[in-house]
Parts: structure tokens; C-alpha cells; sequence
């Protein structure tokens, strides 16, 4: 057991990325479901382990393939990545519980165990951008998780999720081929690609115009990645149109691990005197946040599907982590954990709820749902406690996010944030109102009579995300510790 | 294209060539130019060649499509599995330095599984998009 | 000026080559034109890393004691990478355009938002 440990790094990644083609191997729906159970929890597992091992001990770092860095790649597990690895990985898992009803209903047959194959290389990516601490290998990372995400989203049943997930594709390659041009720029000027490294050496030339090119370049292209206004087109529509459970996973977990590569960038490699002093990256982040905040809320008020109105929503809140972001001081970006944690756990409550209700109903458009708080009140449980979240309410996980945003605005002695934070979050109250008010106060559709509580595979994962929004929202010791561990480790710009 | 006897001879005199080559740029790969990448690509061509000439009905007699897409699966399978071999031995994940007693042996073992697996999984890829793309019947 | 212009000449190539992908896949409303502008957009980062990798007086990195300078190897297989990548985006996105031809019977990107109809 002892020899596994420093072995855990490069298990993080590797189980999944072989549990994959096992998938596929398997031929079955039910056992590919199986092994990918197995190989996400024992990946839950392991961040845990590796959260509780950094916290602790400090950073971990890993040869893969024996090869020192910076010629080798190099993993490197630091508060900050085992935060956003723990994230990915128990999200991961609970939706993949979730998973074998709504798969069953939604993915044609036949086709189960290469849904379950998809998923883990999504998870496979995902949880490698965080770990690396090799500038190359991000990008190879960045495209195993959104090819695989571009293949998922064009499994859901309707026509729509082709035209969204093409839209997805065009847009998601250009922005990881400006984060290639953005690397490459890097490499020419220093040589290598190891992030400790480039840290080291991007300082004596930063003033010089390919490293300047490269940080424009590099911030774009993420930022179309993890979809900040306006920039966030093809997210409504992938979301919207995805299966219920490739919502709820890419919505917890995408775009936030975007903001972290974004949050690596420019604090650890690039420095934040760089980026906020010599470059205005103040402004560039701070406007589209705000526009992000109010536009994203806004249109969410006026969409007839709540699963596109959750979308919606989601652009909205990356507003808010960005703008966090941008206040680059140790409060700002500890918010900004903080809300990448809190959302991931808002958004896939909602979106599993969602999932339960299309399983019954066959549609998650607003006025096909009206009246159903009597017949699946567990389902309608979570709907509220994920909503309140998302408004931030008080003892819910939303509310700490926002304490901790409007406390880092105050910081910086930005009062007008704060007004126009809470302005936002009112149109939040007028989304979320909608959907409450179809739910116990309309009058039954036609139709809906027989209709039942969802099966309980869906309900328990679906109630234990909820009940972690709450749970969250009062016992906030180990996130928010983690977090401001990691603001300080970003901050510091430590070699990590 | 059943009529056209040139393409067809000359097509079968050339596939056995073109897997030669495969086989030489997948096996030379650690002394030279090449590699499983490059290797699955010519390997893949020569089935997707054969396809084009003959028909997609007897291509997919030649390479049954449901074992195509088990060694895509299978090749990825034998690159992780090298990994994990280095694991075992007492290295890291792709140490091959581990795997014989001599590091360089264990290097030259590692690099040959590994693009095996490689050649593997693109040679299978390609046949089974090709497969993908013509079998639509519109 | 002129001579400045000629000693970059590969990152001009590149920088051509990117803009007339990019036009591309912005401009035009048939599905395959966009992933054949999205090709080309990414051979030029092909290019600027390959062209980088190049040593003046080197030879191809193969290791021989008649020669003592080579080109800088690992850009090429940092683009091998990219070029996988790449094949499997277009792969993906044809496959995409197929389906899409089946159950819209169009690939125009104005013919699909009129079917799509409220977005």
C-alpha cells in the first residue's frame, strides 16, 4: 500500500484512460456501466488521498515515465489541483450512479457502452488538465476532454444536439488551437514547457512582443473554453441538448476546469504583476464578467426550456467566478475556488433533477412540467434547494459563494460591485421563480396524471448533490480551507 | 469498380507491398524515421485501398467491423498496459527503463510495445472512419 | 523592411495560412467549408511549430557521427500530437455533418437555423 502512494499521480489519470477501452471491450451496457463505476469512484478515491497528502504535506510532484523535468512531463498535485481534482472526480461519480436509467432511456441501444467509454475519456481529460504541470500536455488534454464531450453532447436524442455539438466542435477547437499558438510562442522563447520552468524564465523577457502575443492568445483561447460572455454561444445549446447526465457532468466540471487552467496561467506562469500590472488583463476580464452576469440572467428569464435556462444561468455564473478572478487579490481568487466548487455543486443537483423529470415526462420545457410538485416531490425537493443555492440564500452553499465575492469586492473598495452583484442575483430570483411557480402552482397538463416520482438510481444521487448544496452552505470548513490554501499557493506564485 | 481489371491487379499486387512497408516503418521506428502512427496509417490504407477496388462487402469480410473496433480499443489497451507493466517493475507509469535488467534492453522493449500499440489502435481508427463513412447508404 | 519581411518569410506563410482558415470558418455557411477552413487554420500552428524546430545548418535529428547539428526534434512530435488531434477533430466533425445531412437533408448553415427554427 505504502509503495502505492507515490504511484498516485499518474493513477489519477491512468485508471480511468484504461478503464475506457475496457468499456468498449465489454460489449454491455450494464457491466461497461460497472467498470466505469469502478474506475470513477476508485479516481474519487484517489483525489481524495491526494487532497488530504498536499493539504498536509505539501506539494507532490511526479516523473511519468522516469523522465526528469523539465525534459520529461511532469504531474504536479498542489492544493489548488487536488481541489479542482476532488471536484471533477466525485461530480464524475455521482453522475455516473445516476446514470444507467437515464441512459437506458435516452442513448440508443447498442450504443451504452460507448456513451460509458465517452465518459470516461471526458473524465480522463478533464481530471488531466489539472494535474499536469506541462504546458503541451494541457492542450492534449484539453482535446481528449472536448472531443469526447463533442461526440456526448451529439448522443442526445433530438436532432438539435448535432447542429449544437458541430457548433461546439468549430468553436472548441479554435479556442485550443489559440491555446496552442499560445504555447508554441512560449516555447520559442524559452525553450521549454514545463510550467515550474516557464515560470522561471518568462520574467527576463516579458516585455518581449511573442510573450505578450502568447498571453493574448492563451487567455482567449480559455476563455472560449470555459465560455465567458461573449465568447459563451455554443454552451446554451450543448447543454440544452445533451443527455441528462452529460449536462449535468459538463456543467459541474468543463468550463470550471477552464478558469483553473486560466487561474495557472496567469498567476503561476505568467505572474500577476505581469498580467495585471504591465497588461490591462483588470479590464478585459472584469468587463465581459460583468456583461456575463446580467446578460446570461437575463436570457435566462426568457427561455422556455429550463434546461437551456440553466444554461443560461451557467454563463452568468462563470460572470462571477471571472470576476473574482479578476479582483487578483488573495480574496478574489479564494472566491473564485470557492463559487468553481459551489457552482459545480448547484448546476449538477439542477441538471440531475432535470434528468429526472425528462425520464418521466420525455421534455424539460416549462409549461410541460407545470403542477408536478405533488406527483415527484423528491425531485421538486431538490429543484429548491438547488435554486436557493443558486440564488444564495443563506445556510446554502450560494451563499457562501456570494459572502465571499462581496467581501472580496469590498477588499478592493469596489462598492459598485457589490450593488451590481446583488442586482444580478435578483434576476437570478426571477429564473428560478418561474420554474418554482410551474412546479406547485400551475395547473396540471393534461396528461400528467399517472405520472410518478423518478426511479431511485436517479433520486439518491440527484438528493445527496442537493443535500451537499446545504451541507455545504453550513459546514464549510474543508472547502473553504482548501481554497484559501490554494489562493495563497497561486498567489505566492510559488514553484509548486 | 468490379470491371476495371487494371486497378484490381494492380492493386492486389501492391497491398501485400504496402503492409511490408507498414510493417518496416512500424518496426524500424526505433532507429529511424517512423512509428506506430505513421506505420497505422500506410497499414490502414492498404485495407481501405482494397475496400475502394473491391467492395465494401468483401473489406468487411477481410476485417469483420465489430473486431476492427475491438483492436481500437485493444491497442490503447496494450500502450496503457506497457505503462502499467513499468509500474509494477519498480519504475513510474512508461518507465521502461524498468522492464529488463538493462535500461536500454527495457527502453527498446518499452518503445516496441508501446508503438505496437499505437500502430494498433490508428490502423484500426482509420479502417473502422472508413468504414463508417462509406457504409452510409445515401 | 523588405529584407525583415523575407527573413520571417515562414511566419508570414503561417500567419496567411491562419487567417485564411479563420475567414473560412467564419464566412461561409456550408458545414464542410467550415471544418476544411478549421483544417487549414490549424496546419498553420503546424507550420509555426515545425518551421521553429528548424537549426540553421542542421540535419533531420537522426543521430549519425558524420554530423554534429540537428534540428530541434521536439516540435515535430509536439505536432505529431497536434496532427492526431486534428485528424480526429475532422473525423469527428464529418461524422457530425453526416448526421446532420441525414436528418436535416441540408448542410447550409442558413437552411439549418430556419429548420431549427426557435433557438
Amino acid at each position: 500500500m505504502s509503495s502505492l502512494i507515490p504511484q498516485l499521480p499518474a493513477l489519477q489519470v491512468v485508471i480511468p484512460l484504461f478503464a475506457a477501452p475496457l468499456c468498449v471491450l465489454a460489449g454491455r451496457t450494464g457491466l461497461a456501466w460497472f467498470i466505469a463505476l469502478a474506475a470513477s469512484a476508485t479516481a474519487t478515491l484517489t483525489a481524495a488521498v491526494l487532497a488530504y497528502l498536499t493539504y498536509h504535506n505539501g506539494t507532490i510532484s511526479y516523473e511519468m515515465g522516469g523522465w526528469e523535468p523539465p525534459w520529461g512531463i511532469e504531474y504536479v498535485v498542489d492544493t489548488a489541483s487536488a481541489f479542482i481534482l476532488l471536484l471533477v472526480a466525485s461530480i464524475g461519480t455521482m453522475v455516473l450512479i445516476y446514470s444507467p436509467a437515464s441512459v437506458g432511456k435516452e442513448i440508443r441501444s447498442g450504443r451504452g457502452h460507448l456513451y460509458y467509454c465517452m465518459y470516461l475519456l471526458c473524465l480522463t481529460g478533464l481530471l488531466g488538465i489539472a494535474i499536469t504541470g506541462d504546458a503541451f500536455n494541457v492542450f492534449v488534454f484539453l482535446e481528449i476532454s472536448s472531443l469526447s464531450s463533442y461526440a456526448l453532447i451529439a448522443m442526445g436524442g433530438q436532432r438539435k444536439a448535432l447542429t449544437a455539438a458541430f457548433q461546439y466542435l468549430i468553436m472548441g477547437t479554435i479556442g485550443a488551437t489559440f491555446f496552442l499558438i499560445g504555447v508554441g510562442l512560449l516555447y520559442m522563447m524559452t525553450g521549454t514547457l514545463n510550467m515550474a520552468d516557464l515560470q522561471t524564465r518568462i520574467p527576463g523577457i516579458q516585455d518581449s512582443r511573442p510573450v505578450l502575443a502568447a498571453f493574448a492568445f492563451i487567455t482567449v483561447g480559455l476563455a472560449l473554453k470555459a465560455a465567458l460572455f461573449p465568447l459563451h454561444l455554443w454552451l446554451p445549446n450543448a447543454y440544452a441538448f445533451a443527455p441528462s447526465g452529460v449536462s449535468a457532468f459538463m456543467a459541474a466540471t468543463a468550463t470550471k476546469v477552464s478558469l483553473y487552467v486560466l487561474l495557472r496561467f496567469t498567476f503561476t506562469i505568467f505572474g500577476a504583476k505581469f498580467a495585471f500590472l504591465n497588461l490591462p488583463l483588470y479590464w478585459v476580464l472584469l468587463v465581459p464578467a460583468v456583461f456575463a452576469m446580467f446578460a446570461g440572467s437575463f436570457s435566462a428569464i426568457f427561455q422556455r426550456d429550463v434546461k437551456r435556462m440553466l444554461a443560461y444561468s451557467s454563463v452568468a455564473q462563470i460572470g462571477y467566478i471571472t470576476l473574482a478572478i479578476a479582483l487578483a487579490s488573495s480574496a478574489g481568487v479564494t472566491a473564485a475556488l470557492i463559487h468553481i466548487f459551489n457552482h459545480g455543486l448547484m448546476k449538477a443537483a439542477l441538471f440531475c433533477a432535470m434528468g429526472c423529470i425528462f425520464y418521466r415526462i420525455g421534455s424539460t420545457r416549462i409549461d410541460a412540467m407545470a403542477g408536478l410538485g405533488k406527483q415527484m416531490p423528491w425531485t421538486m425537493t431538490a429543484i429548491v434547494a438547488g435554486g436557493l443555492s443558486l440564488l444564495g440564500v443563506p445556510l446554502t452553499a450560494g451563499f457562501i459563494s456570494k459572502w465571499y465575492l462581496v467581501q472580496a469586492a469590498l477588499q478592493s473598495n469596489l462598492w459598485w460591485l457589490v450593488v451590481l452583484i446583488v442586482l444580478s442575483s435578483m434576476l437570478a430570483l426571477v429564473y428560478v421563480w418561474r420554474i418554482v411557480e410551474a412546479l406547485y402552482f400551475k395547473e396540471p397538463v393534461a396528461g400528467n396524471e399517472g405520472i410518478r416520482e423518478a426511479p431511485l438510481s436517479m433520486l439518491l444521487p440527484t438528493l445527496l448533490l442537493a443535500g451537499a448544496n446545504v451541507y455545504f452552505g453550513i459546514d464549510t470548513r474543508v472547502p473553504i480551507a482548501m481554497a484559501e490554501n490554494a489562493a495563497d499557493l497561486l498567489l505566492r506564485g510559488q514553484i509548486w | 469498380m468490379r470491371h476495371h481489371r487494371v486497378l484490381r491487379i494492380i492493386s492486389k499486387l501492391l497491398i501485400p507491398f504496402i503492409m511490408l512497408f507498414a510493417l518496416y516503418v512500424q518496426f524500424h521506428g526505433d532507429f529511424g524515421p517512423g512509428g506506430g502512427f505513421q506505420a497505422g496509417v500506410i497499414f490502414g490504407s492498404a485495407f481501405i485501398l482494397y475496400g475502394l477496388i473491391f467492395g465494401l462487402e468483401y473489406a468487411r469480410m477481410v476485417a469483420p467491423p465489430a473486431i476492427v473496433t475491438r483492436l481500437v480499443a485493444a491497442g490503447v489497451l496494450i500502450f496503457a498496459g506497457t505503462g502499467y507493466a513499468g509500474l509494477f517493475a519498480g519504475g513510474n507509469f512508461l518507465d521502461y527503463g524498468v522492464l529488463k535488467s538493462d535500461p536500454v534492453a527495457g527502453q527498446h522493449l518499452g518503445i516496441l510495445l508501446v508503438e505496437f500499440g499505437v500502430g494498433t489502435t490508428v490502423a484500426a481508427s482509420m479502417i473502422t472512419i472508413f468504414f463508417l463513412f462509406a457504409g452510409r447508404d445515401r | 523592411m523588405l529584407q525583415a519581411v523575407l527573413d520571417h518569410y515562414n511566419y508570414w506563410i503561417a500567419i496567411l495560412l491562419m487567417m485564411i482558415g479563420f475567414y473560412t470558418v467564419v464566412a461561409r455557411g456550408n458545414l464542410v467549408k467550415k471544418i476544411v477552413g478549421l483544417n487549414i487554420f490549424q496546419t498553420s500552428v503546424f507550420l509555426l511549430y515545425i518551421s521553429m524546430g528548424k537549426v540553421t545548418g542542421g540535419t533531420a535529428p537522426i543521430l549519425d557521427e558524420r554530423f554534429s547539428v540537428y534540428s530541434n526534434p521536439i516540435p515535430h512530435v509536439l505536432i505529431l500530437t497536434a496532427i492526431v488531434v486534428g485528424v480526429a477533430t475532422t473525423a469527428l466533425g464529418l461524422a457530425l455533418v453526416v448526421r446532420i445531412r441525414e436528418s436535416y437533408g441540408t448542410i447550409e448553415e442558413d437552411e439549418l437555423d430556419l429548420l431549427d427554427g426557435e433557438t
